[in-house]
């Protein structure tokens, strides 16, 4: 079998270039990284989390600070929402999140609103004040049977009371 | 004339031998794979062909499925309000199913059925049994080359035709339809995930060139030693293929979920 040194290099670069190709997939579509999901680990518990997913964006005045890393129930029955955050991250204990809408049928995000507190939530800590998904369906179920069978005080207060 | 399907019994037990041939077929080439000659210098010259020679047709098929996938992707998903969806559908879509059937597909008409021909013409005119008679394994100096090239190659053309495609895609809806170039690789990357989607998808990859691989040789190997032996064996190693790789990828989705 003839050697050829240039048909060898031809293959050198086709398997870099399939390497590439399948590292590029895995880690900058993929999200996969060595060390698992590392970084500034926030807690929030949520009355409904409506479409939620694992790996749903985590944005501070729409910049992607980070990830939904898992979500799981509670003994109380709500719903527990681990983020993984930029580790540089410096949020006040005050902080509040928020599961929004991109569009009105887009995919579900959290929103972080940083508070004033001097104070900085560190690694495991748990975020205070947190405003639950908006359930499209249950407003518009409200809106037509609410006047008919007269809201419940406590139904309007557990609700947001943002309209989308 | 006999009935249609009086000859079935035949036919099965005929299939049951082809799959009992085809595994000790399996056990011969991964004997040799394990026990020295390697023969390098083989495997690079069926890497080139069945590899580099096969990228153009890859890309530019990539990048048309993207293409489309976008155009099409385009206007469903304008219908619903969810253009910033894009990303996730275009991608979800190549990487899951798209990327290792057609690229598997692809392989199997452009490499398979030279791979096929090839050694049916050797079986043909007799070059294996020479080989034989210098008491050098053909399956370890012709078919082993073959074989390994195909599984090598197969998982690193799926992800340049992902890749590919995912620029398609990108060009179509961002530049051509006007999106949004920033939801559509946000959606993409929020909606892609490793453990579900890349492993999957290059677990595929890699079964379709492990069973293109083999029955592309297998058939070579097995062909008549006629002219009218060697197409058909280039003609059914192409339809077996093809079939063998559609019902593997609906036997892997089923069994990784989701």
């Amino acid at each position: 079998m003839e050697r050829s040194p240039t048909r060898d290099f031809i293959v050198g670069l086709f398997v870099l270039a399939g390497i590439a190709a399948i590292a590029y997939l895995s880690i900058s579509i993929g999200g996969f990284s060595w060390h698992g999901r590392e970084g500034l680990k926030l807690y929030a518990s949520f009355d409904e989390t409506g479409a939620l997913t694992v790996r749903a964006p985590v944005v501070i005045a729409g910049v992607r600070v980070g990830e939904v890393s898992r979500i799981s129930l509670q003994n109380d029955f709500r719903a527990k929402v681990e983020m993984s955050l930029d580790p540089e991250l410096k949020l006040p204990t005050d902080s509040s999140a928020a599961i929004v809408t991109a569009g009105v049928l887009g995919d579900r995000y959290i929103e972080l609103q940083p508070g004033g507190e001097e104070k900085i939530l560190k690694s495991g800590d748990q975020i205070p004040i947190t405003e639950s998904a908006v359930i499209l369906e249950r407003l518009i179920g409200q809106l037509i049977y609410g006047t008919t069978k007269g809201n419940k005080p406590g139904a309007a207060a557990t609700e947001p009371a943002k309209t989308p | 004339m006999a009935l249609p399907g009086s000859n079935f019994g035949f036919k099965s037990l005929k299939f049951v031998e082809e799959l009992g041939a085809m595994s000790a077929f399996t056990l011969d080439i991964a004997r040799t794979v394990v026990a020295p000659p390697f023969r390098f210098a083989a495997l690079l010259r069926e890497l080139y062909k069945l590899g580099v020679l096969s990228l153009i047709i890859i890309l530019v098929s990539g990048l048309t499925v993207g293409m489309v996938l976008g155009l099409q992707g385009y206007h469903t998903l304008a219908r619903f309000g969810a253009k910033q969806s894009l990303g996730a559908m275009v991608g979800l879509s190549l990487i899951r199913e798209l990327g290792p059937v057609v690229t598997a597909l692809l392989v199997a008409g452009r490499a398979g059925s030279a791979t096929a021909a090839e050694i049916g013409t050797m079986v043909a005119t007799e070059q294996l049994d020479g080989l034989r008679m210098l008491s050098i394994d053909p399956i370890s100096l012709v078919i082993k080359p073959k074989a390994l090239a195909m599984l090598v190659v197969t998982p690193f053309l799926t992800a340049m035709f992902i890749a590919c495609g995912l620029y398609g895609g990108y060009l179509v809806g961002v530049g051509l339809m006007g999106g949004d170039p920033g939801s559509y690789v946000a959606s993409l990357k929020s909606n892609v995930d490793f453990q579900n989607d890349i492993v999957c998808s290059m677990l595929k990859s890699v079964v379709f060139g492990f069973l293109l691989g083999l029955i592309a040789t297998y058939r070579g190997y097995t062909s008549a030693p006629t002219a009218e032996g060697v197409s058909a064996a280039t003609t059914s190693s192409v339809v077996i293929s093809s079939v063998t790789v559609l019902l593997a990828d609906y036997v892997i989705t089923a069994l990784w979920g989701t």
